[in-house]
C-alpha cells in the first residue's frame, strides 16, 4: 500500500494552503510614504506610473496560449497537406454545419452531436457516481485501519493498471448488454484514484489532531466527521478530479466497442462513413468537455473551505 | 487520601523496538505530584521527557510500571489529563471558539446545557485573553495566540492535571515571557495541578514548585528532584534579582551540565 501511495502522492497532492506568518506585521514602517499614490487612469497595462503586473502576467499567458494553439493549427495544416488528413479549413466548415443543429434526432443511431455528448456524460455520471459512492468511503476505511490498508494494497496495485478495454468483456459477461457494461468499465477504471487519494489523505492527517481526539475520547464517527473528513478533503477532491478525467477517457473507448448513442460510438461510426472531419471535430469536443469537467471541479474545490 | 500523592509516576520503563534491537528510553522513572502543584520536567533533548509525559497522558503505554492518579491507574488518554501540545494542535478548519467548544461539548455534553457550554467556552477564551479573536481560524492568528487557545481548550476540559509538552518552545522569547506570565496568572486563580515539560531552565524555576530532572537518555531516569521554595504569587521582574531564584537556577544548570553515568543495574 505504501508503494501505491508513494506512486500517487508525488504528483497528486494539492499544495498546502499558505498560512499567515506567526507575528502580525508592524503597523508603521520607517519608509512609509506620507501621501497615497495618485489614482491610476487608462487601461490597466498602460498606466502612467508603470504597467500593472497582474494584467501583464495575464496578457503574457494569453499570448502564450494563443501561440500554442497556432502552432497546433500550423502542424495540423502541415500534416494535412502531406497526408489524407483533412485540414483546419475543411474541418471548420464541417463543424459549422454540425453545430448549426446539434440536437436533431433522425433515428436512434443518427442524432445530433449535442445528444451524443449528453448520452456520454450521462454514462460518465452514473459510472463515476457509483465509483465515488464506493471508492471514497472505502478509501477512508483503508486509510484509517492499517490491516485493511495492507490487505487492500496488493489488490489495488494489481487491478489499477488494467485497461478499460480489458474490463469490457467482463462487463458484457456480467451485464449482458452494452449500456451497463460501459458504465461498469467506467466504474472499475475511475474508482482507483478516489480510493488511493482518500486513503492517502487520511494517512496524512497530522498525528496531533488524532492525539487531541484520543485525549477527548471522541467516538470513531466523530473522529471521521470532524477530523478525518475536513483534513483529507483536498486530497479527496484531487482524487475526484483524477477520476473524472479517467472516466471521460474510458467512456470514449468503451462506447467505441459497445455502440449506441454517445460520442465514442459516434467517432467509430464516422470512421465507418470515412467522415474524417467529423472525427477531428469529435476530438476537439471530447477534449473541450474533459477540460470543462476538470475546470468545474477545480472551481468547486476552491469554493469549499 | 494523601494529598501529596495526587499523581504518582511509579517505576516507568519505556522500551521501543527498533531495527537494531530494543531501545530503552526511560528506565524506572518515578516521582510524585501533589494536588495543585506545578511540576517541571526538565532534561536534555532526547532524554525522554515528552515520552514520559505521553505515558502520563495515556497516549503511550509504559513497558513496565505505571501512573496512578487519585488512587487509580492511568490506562488510556482522557480529558482528566488534558494536554497542551508544543504545536498547538488546533484544528485548522475550526475557529478558536469552535476548537474550544469541541472539547467542551465532548466533556460536558451530558452535564451542561447548550447555553452553559457556550458561556463556559467564552469564559475560558476570556481567561487567556482570546475572546476578541474567538471567530478567527488558527491560520489567522499568531503563534502565541494559537497556544493561548490551546491552553484554553485544555483548561476548558476541567482536567485533574494539566499536561504541557514544551508549550512555549515554538515561540519567540517575548511571546514566551507573556505566556509564562499568563500561566502564572491562571495558576494563581485556578490552582490547577500542572506537569510542564521544558528545556528552559528559567521557565522551570519561574513557574514550578518542584523540578524533576531527568538524566540523559537512553535509559533515562529521575536524577534529582529539586523543590523551588519561592513564594507565590510570583513576579518575574522581582525574581530576577532574588537570591533563591538564582540559586535554584544555578542548581539546575549544574545538573544539566554535569555528566550522568548510567544507573547501576
Amino acid at each position: 500500500m505504501a508503494a501505491v501511495i508513494q506512486l500517487v502522492s508525488g504528483a497528486n497532492i494539492a499544495p498546502p494552503a499558505p498560512t499567515v506568518p506567526d507575528r502580525p506585521l508592524p503597523a508603521v514602517t520607517l519608509s512609509a510614504p506620507d501621501t497615497p499614490p495618485p489614482a491610476p487612469r487608462g487601461p490597466a497595462w498602460l498606466r502612467a506610473n508603470g504597467p500593472d503586473p497582474r494584467a501583464q502576467a495575464f496578457a503574457r499567458q494569453a499570448i502564450a496560449a494563443l501561440v500554442g494553439l497556432l502552432v497546433l493549427v500550423a502542424l495540423w495544416s502541415l500534416l494535412a497537406a502531406n497526408t489524407r488528413l483533412p485540414g483546419p479549413a475543411a474541418t471548420w466548415v464541417s463543424a459549422v454545419e454540425l453545430f448549426s443543429d446539434p440536437f436533431y434526432r433522425n433515428s436512434p443511431n443518427d442524432q445530433g452531436i449535442g445528444w451524443n455528448v449528453l448520452a456520454s456524460l450521462r454514462r460518465v455520471g452514473l459510472g463515476f457516481g457509483a465509483a465515488a459512492l464506493v471508492g471514497i468511503p472505502l478509501g477512508f476505511v483503508i486509510g484509517r485501519f492499517r490491516f485493511l490498508g495492507d490487505a487492500a494494497g496488493p489488490v489495488i496495485s494489481l487491478l489499477r493498471p488494467v485497461s478499460p478495454l480489458a474490463w469490457l468483456p467482463i462487463g458484457l459477461l456480467l451485464f449482458k448488454s452494452a449500456e451497463p457494461s460501459a458504465i461498469f468499465a467506467i466504474f472499475i477504471c475511475s474508482i482507483w484514484p478516489m480510493i488511493i487519494n482518500t486513503a492517502s489523505g487520511v494517512q496524512q492527517v497530522p498525528r496531533e489532531y488524532l492525539d487531541v481526539a484520543r485525549v477527548l475520547r471522541l467516538s470513531e464517527w466523530t473522529v471521521f466527521l470532524r477530523i478525518l473528513l475536513p483534513s483529507s478533503l483536498p486530497q479527496v477532491l484531487t482524487g475526484v478530479r483524477l477520476s473524472v478525467g479517467i472516466a471521460w477517457l474510458v467512456i470514449v473507448a468503451a462506447e467505441m466497442l459497445t455502440g449506441g448513442v454517445g460520442i465514442g460510438f459516434w467517432v467509430w461510426d464516422e470512421w465507418n462513413n470515412l467522415n474524417v472531419e467529423h472525427i477531428l471535430i469529435a476530438i476537439f469536443v471530447i477534449g473541450a468537455v474533459g477540460l470543462l469537467l476538470e475546470q468545474a471541479l477545480l472551481l468547486l474545490a476552491r469554493r469549499l473551505p | 487520601m494523601n494529598e501529596s500523592k495526587f499523581l504518582t509516576v511509579e517505576k516507568v520503563d519505556v522500551t521501543f523496538p527498533t531495527p537494531k534491537g530494543p531501545l530503552t528510553v526511560l528506565e524506572s522513572a518515578s516521582f510524585e505530584v501533589a494536588r495543585g502543584e506545578v511540576v517541571a520536567l526538565i532534561g536534555h533533548s532526547g532524554c525522554g521527557k515528552s515520552t514520559l509525559l505521553n505515558v502520563i497522558a495515556g497516549l503511550h503505554t509504559a513497558s513496565r510500571g505505571g501512573v496512578i492518579l487519585e488512587g487509580r491507574e492511568v490506562t488510556a488518554p482522557g480529558p482528566d489529563r488534558a494536554m497542551v501540545f508544543q504545536t498547538h494542535a488546533l484544528l485548522p478548519w475550526l475557529s478558536a471558539y469552535d476548537n474550544v467548544r469541541l472539547a467542551v461539548d465532548r466533556v460536558f455534553g451530558k452535564t451542561k446545557t447548550k447555553a452553559e457550554r457556550h458561556d463556559w467556552t467564552v469564559q475560558h477564551l476570556e481567561l487567556v485573553h482570546m475572546a476578541h479573536a474567538a471567530d478567527r481560524k488558527p491560520a489567522e492568528i499568531s503563534g502565541g495566540m494559537r497556544q493561548r487557545v490551546g491552553i484554553a481548550r485544555a483548561l476548558a476540559m476541567q482536567p485533574k492535571v494539566l499536561l504541557m509538552d514544551e508549550p512555549f518552545g515554538a515561540l519567540d522569547a517575548l511571546t514566551r515571557a507573556q505566556l509564562q506570565d499568563a500561566l502564572l496568572e491562571l495558576h494563581a486563580s485556578l490552582g490547577m495541578t500542572v506537569i510542564l515539560v521544558t528545556h528552559d531552565v528559567d521557565e522551570a524555576v519561574l513557574l514550578s514548585d518542584k523540578v524533576v530532572m531527568l538524566t540523559n537518555g537512553p535509559n533515562a531516569h529521575v536524577g534529582e528532584v529539586m523543590s523551588v521554595p519561592l513564594a507565590r504569587p510570583r513576579e518575574r521582574l522581582a525574581l530576577a534579582e532574588d537570591a533563591a531564584f538564582t540559586h535554584c537556577r544555578a542548581e539546575l544548570l549544574r545538573f544539566l551540565h554535569a555528566a550522568h553515568p548510567a544507573k547501576a543495574a
